[in-house]
Order: structure tokens, then sequence, then C-alpha cells
């Protein structure tokens, strides 16, 4: 734990130093690819293909992000980043931007002076627990034991959940998700904790997926999101309005298969317009070509389309789009006016 | 006398041998002696002999009888029989040999280990031709060259530092001689040596390099460290801190029973601060510390730093263990190289250190073996070592869920790399052995 602090304290202390020399966007541009930080593995959200490429939730808008700057989404570098090395490798410049479920907080915001610019996924924790343990609510899990991951956000989300609703519980720490599975089928622990979408993930993978369920309590507030440095802010405003372009899209019905004729074709809708370029010059504002936001739609189509091909329902993963549903459809996903 | 009967009680010819007892040759008496020579013996080989029929009964069905080799995912696997799903392995092999190394380019990861054979052999095997020699010092170079790539002419201005390097030394001393103090003008042709050698790698290489390749342009096309994994990363990282850290080694061993106190205090300080330190701390001061400190655009390759501590680690383990050999020789074997009237780097050459790194062999090998498999621990700073492919191959929805196949399958590469080690060691030790019991 000391260990950790002390890195990101130096991470802290060196942020400011490094974003001081700003201007990402020209080095990007220099260089001619993007440094993407990714997760080393994370079900749904990064993985490599059998031909050592990398895809995934979290991945595809990256791509999307090198598709809108240069005009191909293949002008990208990753950088696999642990839990320990992702903030310090944003830090010291090694990568661009980080796209590796981070959660959002104020310290993380703050302290550590990094910018997050938007919520690709709205995760929350949850419990996982066999079917024949009876338990149906967390409310009723006083006493249980709880395998938990340390150095994460959700083992202080559990020890206030217990302690705010007066119940015990008995930890049994683990470092990675690969081993808390094979604790909890183990019967090491009666309960799994963590973000619900890596519950779903976890539970995908058993022999008998029915024998579990994944309690209807979410315990914390999850937003998971890119984030530049601080002082980064010409290349945070291209982050974050990749991401809003590609809700917007979805919003507008802008698919990959449609988005060259949207492009061409005499749409009435201004907004679609004003998106892909054909009116107004909001590609200049951004410094990109007027039609970045039709080459980042193409990448892997629009919002849903990249929920649905990487952890949507029709996935192993399976997850609902619940609160990752639009606004306008029950979620909410809420994109500023493309204007 | 023909006729007369023979003596009833003296034998006439030999008895023929005849064969041991059942009871106590072959198998059976083999068995007896060494698995049932007592009651306590007898359970205890039977016990021994149900675990390891209950865990075969468990493993052979898993990994040969019900194994399946051809699906496309885990659930793929499942459906066809419920043994080990090996299909991921046959899937990812050559992800998990090669990490993210091009595709049209992997034979030069493939030459340089072929080649590494070669280089290593005169080092291994005494009946090798020693003129291999020369080409196991300019191995490295050469492996760095096949596996990053670039201008050929780079790693041949490297090998001039060192050449460069070596003339200081050589040739500094004679120009001084009688003016300066013999010893002193070593020392400082040593320090002019490094200092010209490492001015010549900061600035006269990239130069060099280009003088050269404006006129004969050699060179393979680049592969950037990033594509580096799997056990192409763990080979390079071993193979090159095993071949560091002995020669390190030596000379911090040496330089620690040095009587000259500088040189003894800067071995001591090393190897104990070295000591000191846990191996991820210094795989952290690798990745970020070296990331701030270093002016921004310097490229320093992320997997040469981790070479270069993980070197430093062993070299401090590898100094103390060379120690103890030379603190196990008798203190007549120094009195008889000094009575000899050998100079000390001969001394040590011809008499001490052949004896004293013979007494050390089991633990070199012990802590070659130890760096190798320390070697995964690169994994906490994000290089994706065989371990470390497991997270992301794992995270892809088709495989998401296995977990003994891949581990046994890096066990089983570990342990292959390992054993053979351990085993090379016995081979010297018996070759070596001459006889003191």
């Amino acid at each position: 734990m000391r260990l950790k602090t002390t890195l990101v304290a130096a991470a802290a202390a060196a942020a400011f130093s490094v974003g001081a020399h700003g201007a990402t966007l020209d080095d990007v541009k220099a260089k001619g690819f993007i440094q993407c930080g990714v997760s080393t593995g994370l079900a749904g959200f990064a993985f490599t293909d059998s031909d050592g490429n990398w895809d995934g939730f979290d991945v595809v808008f990256c791509r999307a992000t090198a598709a809108a700057v240069f005009g191909d989404p293949n002008a990208i570098k990753f950088t696999p980043t642990t839990g320990k090395t992702r903030f310090t490798a944003l830090a010291s410049g090694e990568i661009d931007v980080l796209y590796r479920n981070t959660t959002w907080t104020l310290s993380r915001d703050v302290d550590l002076k990094f910018s997050f610019l938007g919520v690709n996924y709205y995760d929350g924790q949850g419990f996982m627990i066999r079917k024949d343990m009876g338990v149906m609510s967390a409310s009723e899990l006083d006493g249980a034991t709880v395998c938990i991951q340390t150095g994460t956000t959700t083992e202080l989300n559990l020890a206030d959940f217990f302690r705010a609703n007066n119940m015990s519980y008995e930890p049994v720490p683990i470092e990675t998700n690969a081993e808390a599975q094979q604790k909890y089928l183990a019967n090491a622990c009666d309960v799994y904790t963590t973000d619900a979408s890596g519950l779903a993930a976890t539970r995908a993978t058993f022999e008998d997926p029915d024998n579990h369920i994944i309690l209807p309590e979410i315990i914390s507030k999850e937003p998971l999101g890119p984030l530049v440095r601080h002082g980064d802010n010409a290349w945070g405003d291209i982050v974050r309005w990749v991401l809003n372009a590609l809700i917007i899209a979805e919003e507008k019905g802008i698919t990959a298969a449609n988005v060259d004729s949207m492009a061409s074709a005499d749409t009435k809708d201004p907004e679609i317009k004003r998106l892909l370029g054909v009116e107004g010059n909001y590609g200049e504002m951004l410094g990109l070509s007027a039609d970045w936001a039709v080459h980042a739609i193409k990448t892997g189509g629009n919002y849903g389309e990249i929920f649905e091909k990487h952890i949507g329902e029709n996935t192993a993963i399976g997850l609902a789009r619940g609160l990752n549903q639009l606004w306008t459809k029950g979620g909410i996903l809420y994109a500023p006016p493309f204007r | 006398m023909a006729g007369e009967k023979p003596v009833a009680f003296v034998a006439e010819r030999q008895i023929p041998p005849s064969p041991p007892p059942v009871r106590t040759g072959g198998a059976l008496g083999w068995a007896r002696d060494n698995l049932f020579s007592g009651v306590f013996n007898t359970v205890a080989t039977l016990l021994s002999l149900a675990f390891v029929a209950y865990i075969l009964a468990m493993v052979v069905p898993w990994l040969f009888l019900d194994s399946v080799w051809n699906a496309s995912s885990l659930q793929g696997c499942r459906e066809v029989d419920d043994g080990a799903c090996l299909a991921v392995i046959n899937e990812r092999f050559l992800q998990f040999v090669f990490g993210f190394y091009p595709e049209e380019l992997r034979w030069r990861p493939i030459l340089a280990f072929v080649l590494l054979f070669v280089a290593i052999w005169p080092a291994l095997f005494s009946s090798a031709p020693r003129k291999l020699l020369i080409f196991s010092a300019l191995y490295p170079l050469l492996a760095y060259w096949l596996i990053w790539g670039g201008s050929f002419w780079g790693p041949v201005g490297a090998v001039v530092g060192i050449a460069i390097g070596w003339a200081c030394i050589r040739f500094l001393p004679p120009l001084v001689r009688g003016r300066l103090d013999e010893g002193l003008a070593f020392l400082a042709a040593v320090g002019a040596g490094i200092l010209a050698t490492a001015l010549w790698w900061l600035f006269g290489v990239t130069a060099f390099d280009g003088a050269l390749s404006s006129v004969v342009a050699i060179g393979l096309e680049p592969v950037e460290s990033a594509r580096l994994g799997g056990f192409l990363l763990s080979t390079i990282i071993g193979v090159s801190g095993i071949a560091g850290s002995l020669p390190i080694g030596i000379v911090l061993a040496l330089g620690r029973r040095s009587h000259l106190i500088l040189i003894k205090a800067v071995c001591v300080g090393f190897i104990e601060f070295i000591r000191g330190v846990p191996l991820i701390t210094l795989l952290f001061v690798a990745w970020l510390l070296l990331s701030y400190f270093l002016p921004p655009g310097t490229e320093f390759d992320l997997i040469l730093r981790v070479v270069i501590m993980v070197t430093a680690f062993a070299s401090a383990y590898m100094a103390e263990v060379i120690r103890g050999g030379l603190a196990a020789l008798p203190a007549g074997q120094y009195e008889a190289a000094d009575s000899l009237g050998l100079d000390y780097w001969k001394s040590m050459r011809l008499i001490i250190l052949p004896q004293a790194l013979k007494i050390s062999i089991p633990g070199i090998v012990n802590t070659f073996i130890g760096l190798f498999k320390d070697t995964t621990l690169v994994i906490i700073i994000g290089l994706l070592d065989p371990v470390g492919l497991l997270q992301p191959i794992r995270a892809d929805q088709n495989w998401n869920g296995i977990v003994w196949e891949l581990y046994g399958f890096i066990a089983l590469f570990f342990f292959i790399f390992c054993f053979a080690m351990s085993r090379y060691s016995m081979y010297l030790e018996r070759n070596l052995d001459v006889g003191h019991r």
C-alpha cells in the first residue's frame, strides 16, 4: 500500500510538470498515431484476438478517436496498463489518453490532475451469490464472507455499505478477477463483489451460470470514462467530442452502414448535417477535418452498435443497456448538443 | 589312474553362478528393499501409490482422453467434450511464443533463438571449437539486431565503442610510462576508456550509423518493443540477465574481497543496496522513475531498461554466491598462487576462480533458475510475458473462464527451461569432479 501511495504521489507531482508541456494534440499529429492506454485484459472491454490485435468496448472508442484525427482507425498504438501503472503512464506522458474502465472520482480528477472527458459506461458495484443460499437481497448478507479485490474503490464501497446497514462481513482479499472466480467457485467465499459488468462477465464463464444470481442492489456509482492530463484542453476536447459524436449518432440513427449515405444525401436534420460535416465548420474548430465524425462512426458504428457487439445481451458478457441506454429511452446517456 | 573314482567331497569343477534368489534380485528385490522394507515404509508406499493413481485418474482423462483441440470458443469446447479445452492453446500458440511480433518477420526471432544455441555451445561444452567464442561474444548484438531490426550499423557502432574503450586501456598506459605510477596510469586508462566508450555511444554511434547508412544501407525492418511478448520476451530478459549476471557477479565478488578500499566500498554498496530492495521495486524504477527523469523524447527502450535492472539484481546475488565459493578455498591455494609469482589477474584466472566457480555451481544455477522465473514479474509494469498474456486472452469472450489449461501450458514451458538448466548443472558437476572426496 505504501508503494502505491508513493507512486500516486509521484504521479501527482509529475503530472503538473509534464502537463505543462501541453500540446499533446501537436505531438500526436507530429508522430502520426495515438498512444492509447487500455486494460491488460478485461472481458468485453479490452482483449486481444487471435491475430494479436486489440479489440473490445474501450478499445473501439480509442480507435474511433484515431479515426477522427487521422482518418484511420489503425493509426494507434496500445499500451496495456495495470491498475497500478495506469495513472503514472498517463502522467508521465507515455500514453496520450487512458481508456481503461477508470472510475471518475474527485481525487483522481483534482488531486492526480487528470481531466475526465465523459462517461462511456455507467457501472456500479453489485453482489453475486449462489442461488441455493436463498439470499434475494443484499440487506440479508449479514455475516457473509466476501471475496473482494484489494486496492480498488470497491473495497471501500463494501466497507461503507456494510457499516451503513449495521451488518458485519468477513473479507477474503484477492488480487485479480481470475483469482476471484476460482475462490468463489471453490466456496472460499459466499459472495463475490465487484462492478456489475464484471460480475456479469464472470458469471457468463461458469459452467452453470443459472445457479448464480446477481443481487438487485447496486451499492456504488462507477462512471467509467476516458481521461487525459490536466491542461490538455485542445486534445481533451477531441476525445470528449468523439465520444459525444458516437452517442449523438445513436440518437440520430446514424450507423456504420448508413453513415456515408447520410453524409451525402440531403438529410433534413440540421444536427446530422453539422455532425457529419456537411454544414458548418465544426471539424475546423476542433482542428480536425470536416468529416472527422464520419470516420469515427465508421470505425465500429455508433455507441449502441459498439455496446451490442462487445458487451450487449447477445454476447457472452450479456449486459443489458440499463443506465447506459439513451436518455430518450430511459437511460442516462445524454450528450450535449452538437452546435 | 584311469577308472579311479573321484573323491566324493572334492568338487571337480567350479559351480556355475546361479541367479540370486528372486526375493533379493531384480525388480521384486528392488521393490522389497526400497518400497516395502518395513511396516511404515509399506504403508507409506501404498498411500503414495493410491495418491498418484488418484491424481492420474483425474488428470489423464481430462488432459488426453476428453480434451478438445479444435473449437473456436470455450462454449464450443464444452459442447464437444468435458475435458481440457486445449483449443485455446491451439489458437493462441503463436501469440504465446511471439507476443505481437509481426507475422511475416517471425523468422528473425526464430533465427536468433537457433543462433543462441550456437553461441552458448562453446560456453557450455568444452568439446566445442574454441573459435566459436568469438561468435558468442558478438551474439548479443546480432540477436539485438535480428529481434529489434533497424540499421545494421547501429550494433556495429556499439562494437566500435567497445573497441575504442579497449584501445584506451591497452595503449594509453605505455604512452605515460615513467611519468606516472603504473597502477595510477592503469586506473586513469580504465577511466578514460569507459568515458570514451560512453561518449561514443552517446554521440558517436548515431553519426557513425548515419554516415555508413548513407554509403551502404543495410537494415531490417524495425520492430518496436511494444510488439514483443510471450515466451520471446521471457527468453530475452532471462537469457540476457543470465549472460550478464555471471561476469558482473564475478567482478563484484572479487571487488568485495579487494584490499583497495574504494573498489571494495563500491562493490559492497552496490550488492547491499540491490539485495536490500525487492525486484518489483527495481522494475518500477525502470519503468516509472526513468520515464520521469529522462528528458522527454529520450528513446530508452523499456525492455532494455528492464533487462538492465534484472541483470543488476541477479548480479548482486551472483556476487554473493561466488564469494561463498571464494571463501571456501583454503588459504593455501592463494598462497600457492602467490608463491608461483603470478600476478593478481593470473592467479585468479588460473588457480582461484576455476576452483571457486566449481564449488559455486549449484548456487549459480540456483540463481539462474530463480532469475528466469522472476521474469514473470514484468507483468506488473504492463509487459505481456506469457503470464501477462493470459489476461487479454482470457478477456476474449471466446475464452473467458479458461484457467487450468493456460496456466498449465505456461508452467510446462518454465519447467522445461528450468529443468534443462538443472540437469546441465548436474552434468557440469559430474564432469568437473576431480575427486576431492
